[in-house]
């Protein structure tokens, strides 16, 4: 069940990021490739990415989650909005 | 100032006269008062004047003496009036009194090395009838341009393309190597242009054509290679910046018409003003842009300044459609892809300024690059510092020290901070260690190029063609030097002083004037230990004590603030609509995909962006304007049938 969740959410990433910050054009990288590393996140695409998750699974980030440890793949935003969903119940 | 342009056959067909006035026609705006058209067989020339200097005896184009030779000049030797009196020593004889004079009788006395005795800015070919030779040359900075295209049959130079393209064997084609450059450097690297064979004569370099074969050489470059003066004191470098300043603007004032100043609100420009003010007996009318949106206006400081200088002030104020509305005469004037909208308010203030009745200007431009002001300066020294203890706590705080005026990055948590902007090991030895974060974040946006585009440049590595063309010593050099040698040589002339310079003021056929580019403050600022230029992280920091009281305190302590403009939203409005018909027809899939330079989903889905309002960050605006400028480029010049 937690699994699913996570696919569900990872192909909601991957799409997001490819539309947004892509532009459709690149959706070969894997669920653990750096965003940073890519080059696909600048400071205004952490804002927006922020927005995005916030607003799409209805969460609410605290200063101190907005790191790359939480938000630089699409595996490792998969895990955070998961726990943060199940902590919110 | 003025509209040049030549040609030469080199199938022995007669240099046609209707085709020069043609070409210089083109070119009216550098030079509304005046034309000359003069042919010598197979070679001819052209001219189109914009009177500052011997108002009644400057015509051109100019012989000499004995007809032997011909000039045609855009631009200014400042030091004219010095060196007509050394030549009048020596027992010369003047018909005029300009400058175009001047440079012909140099030429007859010292030959091709006359440029080394010239402080000026200049675009000239000097005919040598006799000889049947071609001299042209172009300043140390790249102030004025000069474009050459070489056909199968002739060589064709003008100010400008559009002058080279009224020539039916000047091909019409987007370079995709120069759309590379572009969209990596924001410039492209002299001689390539976005025109596939057309060239421009680099900045600090002279050619000379003699039985069809073309040589070009340099004749000047910056060079940081001196060990400097380790015992001097920083009061006797502050005191020779303010006495060669002084008599940089001196010179500059040099007119036969009224001379004003831009007044952006910054220091560079304040201290013109001021040191222009001490001169000229009158009351110096300044110019300045404001912008309708808070976040890129400086009238405040502009206020500040012209209260303190007491000048005789005028001001235009933008709006983002107005940035907008003029876009396609700006990339008319420009002739190559831009990525910021930032000539686009320029193009207002020299209209404003000839509409004043004034068609000298003198300006600040070049003190960032020259005395070390940018934030990228200190952005490198910033993540040097930090790279030299990257586990250091402390170190990565400065970064919160840096683009104050970036409300998106001063927003992140200092572990994103640290993220964008970590020194990778191996960058830390890397010649443009300085650059790489403008460039790669520049570089992204060649994901919009076509799959044709992109298939085209495949094997083409923009950097590395750079990194073959820096100096020999360049890697014994400070890295603050280094970094301010990418600047001056490249993006200096490839942008400021062309797109945003020279081809914005010609457009309404106004000249600047650039005090801090007189060879002579730069090659004093290139043997300023880099310390004293930027103290820590206060940058221009010579600058600001030997500016001392001369300008305002609140101008001389203000946050720096680079000009900029609206991008996105000078062409949508925040309701997501095209503000002007031109781009919404120029973005649309089917023109994307018409002209085959740019992926059209790519575009159709970064439009999409725009319109949700979403395209806030650098890299989608700098899409945008590069997009569309590409688009216009493409439009104006290259349209076929």
């Amino acid at each position: 069940m937690e699994n699913l969740a996570a696919d569900k959410i990872g192909k909601e990433l991957r799409q997001f990021i490819v539309e947004n910050f892509l532009f459709g054009r690149d959706d070969s990288f894997s669920n653990e490739d750096s965003f940073i590393e890519m080059g696909v996140l600048d400071s205004t695409g952490v804002l927006e990415l922020i927005a995005f998750l916030q607003k799409r699974y209805s969460i609410k980030m605290a200063d101190e989650e907005i790191v790359p440890e939480n938000l630089d793949s699409i595996q490792r935003i998969s895990v955070f909005v998961t726990r943060k969903l199940q902590a919110t119940g | 100032m003025c509209g040049i342009a030549g040609l030469w056959n080199f199938n022995g067909k007669l240099a046609d006269a209707e085709r020069l006035r043609q070409m210089i026609a083109l070119l009216r705006h550098r030079g509304p008062d005046a034309c000359g058209v003069y042919t010598d067989r197979d070679f001819g020339l052209a001219h189109a004047r914009l009177k500052i200097i011997d108002l009644e005896g400057g015509q051109q184009p100019m012989a000499n003496g004995d007809g032997t030779l011909w000039i045609t000049f855009n631009g200014e030797i400042f030091n004219y009036v010095e060196l007509r009196d050394e030549l009048t020593q020596r027992g010369r004889k003047f018909r005029t009194s300009s400058d175009t004079e001047v440079i012909l009788q140099m030429y007859e006395e010292k030959g091709e090395e006359c440029v080394q005795w010239f402080n000026g800015q200049w675009a000239f070919a000097i005919w040598d009838a006799r000889k049947r030779r071609l001299f042209l040359s172009r300043d140390r900075m790249g102030i004025r341009p000069l474009f050459y295209a070489r056909t199968d049959e002739a060589l064709v130079f003008g100010s400008e393309i559009k002058a080279l393209l009224a020539h039916p064997g000047v091909p019409r084609e987007l370079d995709p190597v120069g759309l590379d450059q572009v969209f990596t450097f924001w410039y492209t690297l002299a001689p390539r242009t976005a025109f596939q064979g057309i060239h421009e004569l680099p900045a600090g370099h002279s050619m000379t054509v003699e039985n069809g074969k073309v040589d070009l050489h340099r004749y000047w470059q910056l060079s940081f290679d001196g060990n400097g003066e380790p015992d001097r004191s920083e009061q006797r470098y502050v005191d020779e910046l303010r006495d060669l300043l002084t008599d940089a603007t001196r010179i500059r004032l040099r007119a036969d018409v009224p001379v004003g100043a831009y007044l952006s609100g910054g220091i560079d420009s304040t201290v013109i003003a001021a040191l222009a003010k001490d001169c000229v007996g009158t009351r110096l009318k300044t110019f300045s842009v404001a912008f309708e949106s808070a976040e890129f206006d400086e009238s405040r400081y502009q206020k500040d300044a012209v209260k303190w200088l007491q000048t005789d002030h005028h001001s235009v104020r933008c709006s983002d459609e107005d940035i907008g509305r003029e876009f396609p005469a700006v990339i008319r004037h420009t002739e190559k892809p831009i990525l910021r909208t930032a000539p686009s308010p320029l193009f207002y203030l020299s209209r404003l300024v000839r509409e004043q009745g004034y068609k000298v200007v003198l300006t600040g431009e070049g003190s960032d690059e020259v005395l070390g002001g940018y934030d990228l300066f200190k952005e490198a020294k910033i993540r040097r510092f930090w790279a030299a203890q990257a586990d250091s706590k402390f170190r990565p705080l400065l970064l919160k020290r840096l683009y104050p005026y970036m409300d998106n990055l001063q927003s992140q948590s200092p572990a994103y901070l640290e993220a964008f902007f970590r020194v990778r090991p191996e960058d830390v030895a890397n010649p443009f260690f300085s650059h790489l974060p403008r460039w790669e974040l520049t570089m992204r946006l060649k994901a919009f190029f076509s799959l044709e585009v992109q298939e085209q440049l495949k094997s083409y590595d923009a950097p590395a063609e750079l990194r073959a063309a820096l100096p020999r010593k360049f890697g014994s050099w400070h890295p603050f030097h280094q970094a301010q040698f990418l600047e001056t040589t490249g993006l200096l002339p490839g942008y400021i002083l062309s797109s945003q310079g020279d081809r914005m003021a010609m457009a309404h056929s106004v000249e600047g004037r650039f005090p801090f580019l007189d060879y002579r403050v730069v090659e004093f600022a290139a043997r300023v230990p880099p310390q004293l230029k930027m103290k820590v992280l206060n940058e221009k920091y010579l600058l600001k004590q030997a500016a001392g009281n001369r300008i305002p305190p609140s101008v001389r302590n203000r946050p720096k603030q680079p000009y900029r403009a609206p991008d996105a939203a000078s062409f949508f409005s925040p309701d997501g609509e095209a503000r002007h018909e031109y781009a919404k027809k120029l973005l649309s899939p089917a023109r994307i995909r018409q002209d085959r330079v740019f992926d059209p989903r790519a575009v159709e889905k970064l439009v999409q962006k725009v319109q949700r309002g979403q395209a806030i960050g650098v890299k989608d605006n700098m899409a945008v304007v590069g997009i569309l400028s590409t688009q216009l480029l493409v439009d104006q010049f290259m349209r076929k049938g």
